[in-house]
C-alpha cells in the first residue's frame, strides 16, 4: 500500500457497445450508490448509454459490450483497442459471441430473407465472434448480463494498480456456500451449474431453476485434456439419467455461450445422436 | 444409565422441549422442508418440522416423499451437515482500515449465539467431533470456530431408518449417537425416548419433569436402532488404510473415475468434515477499507493446487485422487481418524452419482482393471492376434 | 485467545533490488509490542499481506538474532507479489507469523554442513547461513553449492563472496547458461557434488530450490553415503493460512505450513515427484 498519494488524475473510463442488448451497460447504471463512487474514482468520459458527453480517447479503461457481427464493427474495435490502455470485455456477447452466435450454425442469408422485406439493406457478417478474436483483450467479464459486483471488483483492482481476478470455479461452489438445495439432484433438472463459471451468485438455483450457463464454462474458454469443465460426463448424465433426448442435450450447451469451445464441442457431439 | 439421564417425552409434548429451550435463550434450528429437501432453519413450533416426510437417497438423486405417518424425524438428512454452524461458509476474519501510519486490522469475531440444533444424526456428531479436532485442538485454535461452537446445544436423533447411501455402521459412527450431544432422542411411535449426554443436557432434562423411561421403551428403541444398523448394505472397508490407498497412486481406476467426475466441488461442500477454505479480500473503490473474508474452498478448484505459475493438480484425476486419498487415507495420519463418517452425502449430492464406497474397492483390487484400461488391453491383444 | 489471523502492519525500511523482478524488503513491525514478541527460526516464513490484495507465504531471509528488522526476498510473479513490487520504502505491508518448522541448526551443531540451493531457492536458507557463520566455531566444514540458470539469476553475489572467506568454508557457484563474464562452474548444481569432499557420516545437508533439483540431487548424495535422515529440504506448496487449517499446502499426510516447510528427506521421500501430490 502506498502512503498518502498526491491526488493524481482519475483514470479515464470509456464504455463501448457492439452487437448486444445493452443489458451489461445497464448493469453499470444499476450500481446505484456505487455508481457515485465509481464516478469519483474514475472519470467517465465516454458512455453513450448514460451521457451525451462523448470525449475522445485515449482511455485508461475501455469496457466493451457486444460481439462483432458486421464489417464496420470489425474495424471499429481496432480503433477502440488503439485508444485503450486496458480493454475489458463485459458480458457473454463480447467475451464469447453471445446468443447471436447461434447464427454461426445457421444460414444467415435465409434469416435475412425470412425476416426483412429488403434483405439487401442488411450488411451483416455470417458469424458473431468475441472481441478476443479481433484484438487483444486484457480482461474478460463473463455473464448475461455481467454481475455488477464483479465489475466493481475488477475496476477497484485496476484503480489500485492490482491485477484483477475473478473466480473461475463452478457455480456449485457458491450455490452450496449459500445453502441452496441442488436442483439437479433433488428435482432432476438439467442444471449446468457443475460446468459453469461462478460469479452470478447462483441466482437461478436459488430460485429453484436450473443454471443455463450464462457465465460460460468453468475454468476458462479453452479446455485442456482431462481438465474441467467435464461437459462430457454431465451431458451423458442428462441423457442417460435425466432422460433428455439428444437435441435437448445439444440445446443445453448451445445457448448464450454456445460458441465458446467447451460448450461448442459438447453441443457438436450431440448433433448426430438420435 | 441413571434415571436423571433419560426419560420419556410423549411426542405430543415435544413443543415443551422447544419452549424450554426458547426460554433459556436458544434459537432453535431444525430440519425444514424446502425445495425438495430439508435445510436447517429456525424452528418456532413442532409443526415446522418435516412431520410425515421421508427422504429417499441414491447416488446422484434425492427425493422427499410424504407419508401418512406422524413421524417427526422421518427425514434422515439433507445436504447440510452441522459444518455451517461452526465453520461458516462465509466468515469475515478482519476488518482492515487504512490509516496514516499504514492500516489497522480489527478481528471480526462472530458473536457467540446460543443455537439449539434438533435433529442432528450420529454421523453429523462424528463430523462435528472431527471438525473440533481440526479447528480447536490442533497446532492453532481457530477463534472464529470456537466462538460459534461455544453456543451450540445439540439434540441428536438416533436413526431408526437407514438410507441406501448410509454406511455409518462400517465407519463406526452410528446409527446410535454415542457422544458429542447434549440430548438424544429416539422416536418410537408416539413417544420419544430422551437421554442426556452432557451436563447441560442433564440440567435441561431435569427441568422437563418427564416420566422416567420404561425398560420396555428403551429395549424397543435399541431394537429399532439395531434393525437400522442391520439394514445398512453399503459399507466401506477401511481396514487397510491409509497405506493401501497410498500404494495405488497410479491405478487406472483414477482415470476412469476422472472421466465421470465434474470437479464441481459438491462432494466437498456437503462433507461434514471437509475444512478447506480460502480468503477473499474485498476493498472498497477508494481503497480505504477492506474485509478479509474466509470462504469454503475445495480441493477440486483450479486455485487449490496453484503455486507461482504452476498448478500442482491441473487435471480432474489429480483432484479426485487428492480428495479421496486425503479423505480416506492421509486424514488418518493427520488427525488419527478417517475423514469419512459414512453419512453418504457425497454419494447423493454428486450430480453424477460417484460413489466412494464403489471407488475404494475398485482402487484396491489389483485384479480388476478399469474399463478404460481394460478396453485398451483388449485392443492391444486384438492387435497382437491380428 | 490469541487470534492467529491478526495481521500486524510493518513498514518497509529499505527496498533493495536484487534482480529485475526480485527485491529484498527490510521490514519493521509498526507496533512496538508486536516487534518485541516477534522471534523466528531460520527457515520459517511469514504471511506477507498487501492492503486490499491479500497474503502470500514468504520465507524470512534475515538473521534470527535480529528479529526487530525482518527481511524478505520476493520475486514479483503472482498477484500479491506483483503488488508488493509496486511498494516503496516507507510504505506499509502486513505481517502474520512466523510459521512453520525451520532448519535443524541445533542438530547440525558440531557437524559439517552442506548447503545445496538453486535459483531463488537460496532465500529460505540464507537465514540459516547467517546463523551458522555467527557461530562459525560451533560447526564443522561448511560447503555452499549454489546453482542458477543464468548469471542474471545470481542473487546475493556479495554475500556469497563474503561467506567464502570464512575458514574451512567452500562456496561453489554454477550456471547452466553462463555468459562470457561468468568465471565459476558451468552446469547444474548436482554436478558440484563431485567437486567437494563430503564426510558422509558427519554431515548434514540443507537443500532448497526447485523440487526437481532436490529430487535428482538427493539420490546422488545418498550414493555418497549420506543417510537420508541427514538431508533436509525446504518445500513449497500453495499456502493461505499458515496454520494448517486451509488445506492447500498438503503433501501426502503433511501440511507443509506447519509440519514444514523444512522436512527431513526420509519423511517426504515417498511423496516427492508423485504427480498431483
Amino acid at each position: 500500500m502506498s502512503k498518502l498519494e498526491a491526488p493524481r488524475k482519475r483514470p479515464r473510463l470509456a464504455v463501448f457497445k457492439f452487437a448486444s442488448c445493452d443489458g451489461c451497460q445497464l448493469s453499470i447504471l444499476n450500481l446505484e450508490d456505487d455508481l457515485l463512487a465509481l464516478g469519483q474514482a474514475l472519470d467517465i468520459v465516454y458512455f453513450p448509454e448514460a451521457s451525451s458527453a462523448m470525449n475522445p480517447g485515449p482511455y485508461d479503461i475501455a469496457l466493451v459490450e457486444g460481439s462483432i457481427t458486421t464489417d464496420e464493427d470489425a474495424h471499429r474495435i481496432l480503433t477502440v483497442r488503439q485508444q485503450a490502455k486496458v480493454l475489458i470485455t463485459i458480458g457473454a456477447c463480447a467475451t464469447t459471441g453471445g446468443i447471436q452466435a447461434l447464427r454461426n450454425w445457421a444460414d444467415i442469408e435465409a434469416f435475412k430473407q425470412a425476416v426483412y422485406p429488403r434483405p439487401d439493406y442488411i450488411q451483416s457478417l455470417s458469424t458473431s465472434t468475441p472481441i478476443s478474436e479481433h484484438v487483444h483483450v486484457d480482461f474478460e467479464l463473463w455473464g448475461c448480463p455481467i454481475e455488477k459486483g464483479q465489475l466493481l471488483r475488477v475496476i477497484t483492482d485496476l484503480v489500485g494498480g492490482v491485477q484483477p481476478r475473478v473466480p473461475a470455479d463452478s457455480v456449485c461452489l457458491e450455490c452450496k456456500r449459500q445453502g441452496h438445495v441442488c436442483v439437479l439432484v433433488a428435482k432432476g433438472l438439467p442444471c449446468l451449474g457443475p460446468v459453469t463459471r461462478t460469479g452470478c451468485g447462483a441466482i437461478c438455483p436459488a430460485m429453484g431453476r436450473d443454471c443455463y450457463g450464462c457465465f460460460g464454462p468453468s475454468e476458462g474458454a479453452r479446455k485442456g485434456p482431462g481438465l474441467p469443465p467435464n461437459t462430457t460426463s454431465l451431458a451423458r448424465h442428462f441423457h442417460d439419467e435425466l432422460q433428455l433426448i439428444p437435441v435437448e442435450v445439444l440445446r443445453r450447451f448451445r445457448g448464450i455461450n454456445g460458441a465458446v469451445e467447451p460448450f461448442r464441442n459438447e453441443s457438436r457431439v450431440w448433433e448426430n445422436k438420435r | 444409565m441413571t434415571s436423571d439421564m433419560h426419560g420419556i417425552l410423549p411426542k405430543s409434548s415435544l413443543q415443551r422441549l422447544l419452549d424450554v429451550l426458547s426460554v433459556r435463550g436458544y434459537r432453535i434450528v431444525g430440519p425444514m422442508v424446502r425445495d425438495g429437501s430439508v435445510v436447517w432453519d429456525t424452528v418456532r413450533s413442532v409443526s415446522d418440522l418435516p412431520i410425515g416426510w421421508r427422504d429417499q437417497q441414491e447416488p446422484g438423486r434425492y427425493r422427499l416423499e410424504q407419508t401418512d405417518s406422524q413421524e417427526v424425524f422421518g427425514v434422515v438428512h439433507g445436504a447440510q451437515s452441522l459444518k455451517q454452524f461452526v465453520f461458516a461458509p462465509r466468515e469475515p476474519l478482519l476488518q482492515i482500515e487504512r490509516r496514516k501510519e499504514g492500516f489497522t486490522a480489527r478481528p471480526t469475531l462472530p458473536q457467540s449465539e446460543k443455537v439449539a440444533i434438533i435433529g442432528a444424526r450420529a454421523c453429523d456428531l462424528a463430523g462435528l467431533t472431527i471438525q473440533d479436532r481440526i479447528f480447536l485442538n490442533d497446532a492453532y485454535r481457530d477463534p472464529y470456530y470456537a466462538s460459534r461452537r461455544e453456543g451450540l446445544f445439540v439434540i441428536a436423533v438416533n436413526c431408526t431408518r437407514a438410507l441406501s447411501t448410509c454406511f455409518c455402521v462400517s465407519m463406526e459412527t452410528g446409527p446410535r449417537a454415542r457422544s458429542g450431544f447434549d440430548l438424544a432422542l429416539t422416536e418410537v411411535d408416539n413417544q420419544l425416548l430422551i437421554e442426556a449426554g452432557s451436563e447441560a443436557g442433564r440440567d435441561l432434562l431435569s427441568n422437563l419433569s418427564l416420566s422416567t423411561s420404561s425398560e420396555q421403551l428403551s429395549v424397543e428403541a435399541a431394537t429399532r436402532i439395531e434393525a437400522c444398523a442391520q439394514s445398512q448394505v453399503r459399507r466401506l472397508d477401511h481396514s487397510r488404510l491409509p497405506q493401501a490407498l497410498y500404494e495405488v497412486h497410479e491405478h487406472p481406476r483414477w482415470d476412469e473415475v476422472a472421466g465421470r467426475c465434474l470437479a464441481c466441488t459438491n462432494c466437498t461442500m456437503v462433507c461434514p468434515t471437509c475444512f478447506c477454505h480460502t480468503v477473499e479480500e474485498t476493498p472498497d473503490l477508494s481503497h480505504q477499507q477492506t474485509t478479509h473474508v474466509r470462504l469454503w474452498d475445495s480441493c477440486f478448484t483450479q486455485e487449490h493446487g496453484y503455486i507461482h505459475g504452476k498448478n500442482i493438480r491441473p487435471t480432474i484425476k489429480d483432484r479426485y485422487r487428492m480428495w479421496l486419498t486425503h479423505k480416506l487415507a492421509s486424514w488418518i495420519d493427520q488427525f488419527g481418524t478417517s475423514g469419512c463418517v459414512g453419512c453418504g452425502r457425497c454419494i447423493t449430492w454428486c450430480p453424477v452419482g460417484i460413489d466412494l464406497t464403489e471407488e475404494l474397492p475398485a482402487l484396491l483390487s489389483p485384479g480388476i482393471q478399469s474399463s478404460t484400461a481394460k478396453r485398451q488391453a483388449d485392443g492391444n491383444s486384438r492387435r497382437v492376434e491380428g | 485467545m490469541v487470534n492467529p489471523y491478526t495481521i500486524h502492519p510493518a513498514t518497509i525500511v529499505q527496498k533493495i533490488q536484487e534482480a529485475e523482478d526480485i527485491n529484498t524488503y527490510r521490514l519493521q513491525l509498526v507496533d512496538e509490542q508486536a516487534r518485541e514478541h516477534f522471534r523466528f527460526k531460520a527457515g520459517q516464513f511469514n504471511m506477507v499481506y498487501v492492503f486490499g490484495v491479500g497474503e502470500v507465504a514468504i520465507s524470512i531471509v534475515s538473521d534470527p538474532d535480529e528479529p526487530e528488522l525482518l527481511a524478505h526476498t520476493i520475486r514479483a510473479v503472482g498477484r500479491v507479489t506483483k503488488a508488493i513490487a509496486g511498494l516503496q520504502q516507507g510504505d506499509v505491508l502486513g505481517i502474520r507469523g512466523p510459521f512453520g518448522q525451520g532448519w535443524p541448526l541445533e542438530e547440525a551443531r558440531g557437524r559439517n554442513v552442506v548447503i545445496v540451493t538453486g535459483g531463488l531457492g537460496c532465500a529460505p536458507v540464507v537465514a540459516a547461513i547467517e546463523y551458522i557463520f555467527k557461530r562459525r566455531e560451533q560447526y564443522g566444514s561448511i560447503k555452499i553449492l549454489h546453482g542458477v540458470k543464468t548469471p542474471h539469476d545470481l542473487l546475493y553475489r556479495e554475500r556469497f563472496k563474503s561467506w567464502g572467506r570464512f575458514p574451512d568454508t567452500e562456496v561453489l557457484l554454477t550456471s547452466g547458461q553462463p555468459d562470457k563474464a561468468w568465471h565459476y562452474h558451468i552446469g547444474v548444481v548436482t554436478e558440484l557434488f563431485e567437486r567437494v569432499t563430503i564426510d558422509p557420516g558427519n554431515s548434514i545437508v540443507l537443500m532448497c530450490g526447485p523440487e526437481i533439483m532436490m529430487r535428482l540431487g538427493v539420490p546422488i548424495l545418498m550414493r555418497r553415503g549420506i543417510p537420508e535422515t541427514a538431508i533436509y529440504l525446504s518445500l513449497e506448496r500453495h499456502m493461505e493460512c499458515g496454520i494448517g487449517l486451509c488445506g492447500h499446502c498438503q503433501m501426502g499426510p503433511y501440511f507443509l505450513c506447519k509440519d514444514g516447510p523444512v522436512m527431513r528427506y526420509d519423511r517426504v521421500a515417498q511423496w516427492l515427484g508423485r504427480t498431483g501430490v
